[in-house]
């Protein structure tokens, strides 16, 4: 098997020992498997062993019956519209950059340096970015002070930027690059003898957007919101370092679990949370996946 | 004919294209091209990329606008009018199908843009899809085709609207060799059961010559030539023309009062009234005919077979004169009497032929 | 296209530009101005806050924990993913979807779950030490997606059967083969993995406040509590040097000529997160 897999390797190594090498191959990844399975499988079993299991190794949902508090509906349900909120929002606003990228030179400097500052600031999150938007519309911050100079008070029926609506302004500094990455490439791949066709065959813009453009598209917009869903929906350090009071969203649930008292007495609650959370995103990146894959083969 | 039955006002009108000049940036892709179409005509536009036969394909479609000039389409000037409503039927290179409809669905997306009622889209979207041969595969989509099933898919969807022209932009190039024959073929009959004028842009001159009525050779943005097959291969104008369609040998002679001495052998000249003077003859490889008995003398016109291309009926006898290589083309029972390293002597037919000058400064044919 | 769409499109674009331009450079530009902001109302530009940096003891000692953590996990993880994956390609390419699937996995357990999971481990760690260098272990398995696309990227462009057979042949062991063959040939994908796990790590939040260890960005979120000012500047002095790193990236990968260019390099960080989807969709199956 795996000596056949390489016969030249085994032949010119050691010629002998072609019965051993299957043993010996696997030696090459052990250390891999080793450390993947202390920090990685091991935190996944803790997870849904934690949740699921009673002290003496009994399956049980009763740490789902534990977090089975209103509070906690109100935070599945805020994490879910921040994510959706931001997800469409940024899925649209996305787009439309995309588009405005992708019409432009296909190696000019334009496209080069969005994709680039896309790629960069997908990834920008956290105590920063929650700072640098607190010095832009924070109380004391340059933009809202501008405003106010000019007599716009963006805050005059309450602060709303430490709160849900805030946090989904933030997010989406970070949604709207992503999205710009994942899916620039789809619109790369409409051509453009499909829009001189439909001019040929007698149609206009509206007819291009309707028929064509629009649901060879449809399918990879909407799998690249649910990302962007699952983007935001995972994110915690933004949330943790904007939001003072605790446990709006479910990450800061989690957060509170594990830091307070009520979380060290019932440990498995955080689990469950945790499994959930997992869940939820599996779900998302799943459908995600079967999106992708019924366009794959028209936008290649 | 099915089609040609349901299809009274399309066969055959006039299409002209007057003056047309197109500049990018930094170049002129079409300088005041003017070409006629006649009513059901198949016109093939013949060059290498970038000599402006897309642009003129474009221009007569509306895809781009032309900085002057004007496009007739039976008697009404459209210059001004959109892609969209020109009513011309469009085959691109390829991928040209939008994927996410089937055959049927591609076919009928014009009609239904045309408002035509579901009963008739469907009935004539089977009519076109039969006359392209593909009825069987209506309901496959584009990624499920060959590739010259979907040139066949695109065919029927730019004839399904009725149009008034038949641009085809290289609808071949994408194909290979055996199937490109094929549908060229196809492409012809179905053109002439429909009587549609049709332009036909290409950069293959075979394509060219065996599918058109006539051909146009396009170079930097002008015709340098426009008549029936027969007569682009047989009497170039240019020697432009005369290089690039067909093989040709270049050799060196001397001009003489109207004829050009070749190595020894007098041939008449297309185009008698040039100064005497150097120059090199553009001969054709099936004007050159080679004979090989035993001792030869040392002469300008004998030399050694280094090699014989195989090309079915026709081969190919490539022949070393010494200080030039010249290329004869026979039936192949005939280059199989010498095979490579034989001594032949060659005999130029004395057809009229085309003389291209050393000096950059002379004259032009 | 004719000439009033192609205005309008142009219409369309600059103003898309510019108002997400604003968007994202506004918010930056407002960090440089709150950290040089005087005391008082009016009070004249003055760089105190960056001053202060220095001064914040806790602040220090962060930032350096923050860079040894990141030049820890960067090493840690090349010693570890990359002769996996060459060990893999060579000998067992069939286990090479699961080692794929492993390191991708990450992207679909939220750090904020995972963390739930790795804490009891890590408080077991604690009973050995109480540096908060240990938290590298939990990087790498951050920071494992990134570097696995970056590596493999390198890895494929690489004729590596090849090339190691050579290497064997001329009577190399797997060590040199290593050290003195695949490394020298894929040297901008082995600086992109390092680059974007030292530019995660110095960005990384959730586990450093979880499991009570004060990192960079712990430290600029505590700091903030007390002195917005500082922490500001230490955030856009943070941002500075990750944008640096980033943009380093975007022109290492530009390919040159000769065997460089046979060592392409991505920078988009969102092609992981994309590609766990298609793993996810393999297993499922």
């Amino acid at each position: 098997m795996t000596a056949a897999s390489s016969p030249a390797l085994s032949s010119a190594a050691r010629p002998l020992e072609g019965g051993r090498r299957p043993t010996l191959s696997w030696v090459g990844v052990v250390p891999f498997f080793l450390y993947v399975g202390v920090f990685l499988l091991l935190p996944t079993a803790i997870i849904v062993g934690g949740s699921l299991l009673t002290p003496s190794g009994s399956l049980s949902f009763a740490n789902f019956e534990g977090i089975n508090k209103p509070y906690m509906f109100k935070a599945f349900a805020s994490s879910i519209a921040i994510s959706a909120v931001s997800a469409v929002v940024g899925a649209f606003v996305g787009a439309l950059l995309a588009y405005a990228v992708v019409t432009g030179k296909p190696d000019g400097i334009l496209r080069r340096t969005v994709m680039s500052g896309a790629g960069v600031l997908a990834q920008f999150g956290g105590v920063t970015l929650t700072f640098a938007f607190i010095a832009t519309l924070g109380t004391v911050g340059f933009v809202y002070v501008f405003l106010l100079q000019h007599g716009i008070d963006i805050y005059a029926r309450g602060v709303w930027l430490y709160d849900q609506a805030g946090l989904t302004l933030i997010y989406l500094y970070f949604q709207i690059p992503l999205m710009v990455l994942v899916f620039a490439p789809a619109l790369d791949g409409i051509r453009p003898q499909w829009r001189e066709a439909t001019d040929s065959l007698g149609g206009g813009t509206w007819h291009y957007w309707r028929y064509i453009a629009g649901p060879l598209l449809f399918p990879s917009f909407l799998g690249c919101t649910l990302l962007l869903f699952a983007n935001a929906f995972s994110a915690y350090a933004t949330a943790s370092a904007l939001l003072t009071q605790g446990g709006v969203i479910l990450p800061l649930q989690i957060q509170f679990l594990l830091t307070s008292e009520t979380g060290s007495s019932q440990p498995g609650y955080a689990k469950a949370l945790a499994l959930a959370m997992i869940v939820i995103v599996l779900v998302v990146m799943t459908l995600y996946t079967l999106l992708q894959r019924r366009t794959a083969h028209w936008l290649r | 004919m099915t089609a040609t039955g349901s299809s009274e006002g399309r066969a055959g009108v006039e299409v002209r294209l007057e003056h047309l000049t197109r500049k990018y940036a930094t170049t002129t892709a079409l300088d005041r091209l003017t070409l006629t179409l006649a009513p059901g005509e198949l016109v093939a536009l013949l060059g290498p990329s970038g000599c402006g036969k897309t642009t003129a394909l474009r221009l007569l479609a509306g895809l781009e606008e032309a900085d002057s000039g004007r496009v007739i389409i039976a008697g009404k000037d459209v210059t001004n009018v959109p892609a969209n409503r020109r009513n011309i039927g469009m085959v691109f290179q390829a991928y040209s199908l939008f994927p996410h409809m089937s055959a049927r669905q591609n076919v009928e997306f014009g009609m239904q843009l045309q408002h035509v009622g579901p009963a008739e889209r469907r009935e004539r979207a089977t009519e076109v899809l039969d006359l392209v041969g593909l009825a069987a595969h209506a309901n496959k989509f584009a990624h499920q085709l060959s590739g010259g099933q979907q040139q066949r898919v695109a065919l029927a969807r730019a004839l399904a609207i009725k149009p008034k022209v038949l641009l085809l932009d290289e609808p071949l190039s994408a194909l290979d060799a055996k199937v490109r024959a094929r549908l060229r073929d196809e492409i012809r009959r179905v053109q002439l059961e429909v009587g549609i004028t049709t332009l036909f842009v290409t950069h293959d001159q075979e394509e060219a010559l065996a599918i058109a009525d006539r051909v146009g050779v396009m170079q930097s943005g002008h015709l340098e030539q426009l008549g029936p097959p027969t007569e682009i291969y047989s009497r170039p104008a240019t020697p432009f023309v005369a290089e690039f369609v067909g093989l040709t040998n270049r050799i060196k002679g001397e001009v003489h009062g109207g004829t050009v001495d070749v190595r020894g052998t007098r041939i008449p000249l297309v185009d008698p009234d040039v100064d005497d003077g150097p120059a090199t003859a553009l001969v054709r490889p099936e004007a050159v005919t080679l004979a090989s008995n035993g001792e030869m003398e040392d002469g300008p016109l004998v030399g050694t077979v280094i090699a014989i291309a195989f090309l079915g009926a026709m081969s190919r006898v490539t022949v070393d004169l010494g200080d030039t290589i010249v290329l004869a083309q026979m039936a192949t029972s005939a280059a199989s009497q010498t095979p490579a390293g034989t001594k032949v002597r060659l005999t130029l037919r004395p057809d009229p032929v085309l003389i291209q000058r050393e000096q950059p400064a002379a004259t032009a044919p | 296209m004719n000439r009033s769409r192609r205005i309008k499109l142009q219409i369309f674009r600059i103003t898309v530009f510019l108002v997400l331009g604003a968007f994202f450079l506004v918010p930056i530009g407002a960090m440089f101005e709150f950290s040089t902001r005087g005391n008082a109302i009016n009070a004249p530009r003055t760089l105190e806050a960056w001053i202060q940096i220095a001064k914040t003891p806790g602040l220090t000692d962060a930032i350096v924990a923050s860079l040894e953590l990141a030049a820890i996990t960067s090493i840690l993880m090349l010693v570890l993913v990359l002769p996996t994956m060459v060990w893999v390609r060579l000998r067992l390419p069939r286990i090479s979807r699961i080692v794929e699937f492993i390191c991708l996995m990450p992207l679909t357990v939220p750090a904020i779950a995972l963390v739930v999971g790795i804490k009891p481990i890590f408080i077991w760690m604690s009973n050995f030490t109480d540096s908060i260098l240990i938290l590298s272990f939990g990087y790498v398995i951050l920071v494992l997606p990134y570097s696995y696309r970056s590596l493999d990227a390198g890895l494929s462009a690489i004729d590596l059967k090849t090339l190691s057979e050579a290497a064997r042949s001329l009577g190399a062991g797997w060590g040199t083969v290593m050290w003195r063959v695949v490394v020298p040939n894929m040297p901008s994908a082995i600086l992109n993995a390092c680059l974007l796990s030292v530019a995660l790590v110095l960005g990384e939040y959730t586990f450093a406040n979880l499991m009570n260890y004060e990192n960079l960005q712990v430290a600029i979120a505590y700091v903030g509590l007390t002195s917005a000012g500082t922490s500001i500047a230490v955030a856009v002095a943070s941002l500075i040097f990750a944008f640096a790193l980033l943009l380093i990236l975007s022109f290492v990968r530009r390919p040159r000529t000769g065997f460089a260019a046979a060592d392409p390099v991505e920078l988009d960080l969102a092609k992981p997160l994309a590609l766990s989807g298609a793993v996810i969709g393999r297993a499922g199956r």
